[in-house]
């Protein structure tokens, strides 16, 4: 895994049938855009999140594909239409194979 | 007479520039997190006397600049503060301490930094001072840089504590000399272009400094994250940064100049709120 990876995600806790609620999520990662090299002129190879994934109860809301170009803690911010209570599930994949999941739950009254 | 027509007609212009080009403090409320209601405009300390009203550098931003700081979601120095909350509670040194071994919960710093710094033992001490002090004589770990992110990083985490809360540093008794000491910096001016903190923070505050809006150089949001740096950026490294702009040799972090320069600042402050960690341009 690679250093001081960790997923941050705000979702509402409560919501009304039909609304609109905004989700925000940001992963702290360098990106490592493989564009760089070091100080002996090797080249750093890439590590970035390459694919973020938003699901409400198994029902992707969101399926996004990164390059290298994004900068470092991606941040994405979007909406949803809440129709149940249920569970968001938000997965980053890492380049060097690791998965990142976390779960928010919203109840609809 | 012509000569006299065109230079009165320059001056015109540059008085129109120069009224044009002044846009104060604007009228947004700062509320964190939709609870937080922080004070930004308040009368000032009754020693300045060159300012009537104080406003915090958040009035000064742009709006794009201001909505970062509203929720701690979105507020970038709170990556630096989460891996700081990390450090607090983790062993490090010789002597098998944390901060967290000693102090407990980090709430109990509620309020320090609102005070900070103060004069212990005829010393003027610093948060980052207290911080090393702790590191170096109780834990048996190697102290940090001053402007380092892990350092700036527990300045934040600890003054975060205090947000919300007025400024309130002592500037009497045994921080006079200090005070005195910081007021005589603030008001010499420095370097090739002769400027002095009050040339600009004081007398120009509100005018552009070509691209930048001149706010009062209030620090009461400090350790600051700075877009510009993309990092949090201590007091002392942003009294380097505009002497330096001066075109002056400045002092260095961690010298007794910027520590009594920090305690004069800070007082200039005396009722704002802290807004630890602050976000600006």
């Amino acid at each position: 895994m690679a250093d001081g990876v960790k997923p941050r995600v705000k979702v509402p806790k409560q919501a009304s049938a039909g609304d609109t609620i905004t989700i925000k999520t940001l992963i702290s990662h360098k990106m490592e855009s493989g564009q760089r090299k070091d100080k002996e002129g090797n080249v750093i190879p890439r590590s970035i999140i390459n694919r973020f994934v938003a699901e409400f109860n198994g029902e992707t809301v969101i399926d996004v594909t990164l390059e290298p170009a994004i900068s470092t803690n991606p941040y994405f911010e979007f909406e949803a239409v809440v129709p149940e209570s249920g569970d968001f599930t938000f997965t980053w994949y890492d380049d060097d194979g690791d998965v990142y999941t976390t779960t928010k739950s919203i109840s609809v009254g | 007479m012509t000569k006299k027509a065109i230079s009165l007609g320059i001056l015109a212009l540059a008085v129109g520039a120069g009224s044009g080009a002044y846009a104060g403090p604007d009228d947004d409320s700062l509320v964190i997190n939709d609870e937080l209601e922080m004070v930004t405009e308040t009368a000032a300390p009754a020693h300045m006397e060159g300012i009537d009203t104080i406003y915090s550098g958040w009035r000064f931003r742009t709006d794009e600049t201001q909505s970062l700081q509203l929720d701690d979601f979105d507020n970038p120095a709170m990556l630096t503060v989460d891996q700081a909350i990390d450090a607090y509670s983790e062993v490090d040194g010789s002597e098998n301490e944390s901060c967290a071994s000693c102090h407990g919960d980090v709430e109990s710093f509620a309020g320090l930094s609102a005070a900070m710094p103060k004069v212990k033992d005829g010393n003027l001490v610093t948060l980052e001072d207290e911080i090393n002090n702790c590191r170096s004589t109780r834990m048996g770990a190697e102290e940090w840089k001053w402007s380092g992110q892990d350092m700036q990083g527990m300045v934040a985490l600890i003054g975060l504590q205090s947000r919300g809360m007025p400024v309130d540093v002592a500037i009497d008794g045994d921080a006079a000399p200090f005070w005195e000491k910081g007021k005589e910096i603030y008001y010499t001016r420095y370097g090739q272009l002769e400027l002095s903190c009050a040339s600009c923070h004081e007398e120009n505050y509100g005018n552009m400094i070509r691209a930048d809006h001149l706010s009062q150089g209030q620090i009461n949001g400090f350790p600051t994250y700075r877009l510009k740096q993309a990092r949090l950026i201590s007091r002392h490294n942003r009294f380097r940064g505009c002497i330096r702009d001066t075109r002056a040799h400045t002092f260095a972090e961690g010298s007794d100049e910027f520590r009594a320069l920090e305690l004069y600042v800070l007082s200039r402050s005396n009722g704002l709120s802290v807004e630890t960690p602050a976000v600006r341009q």
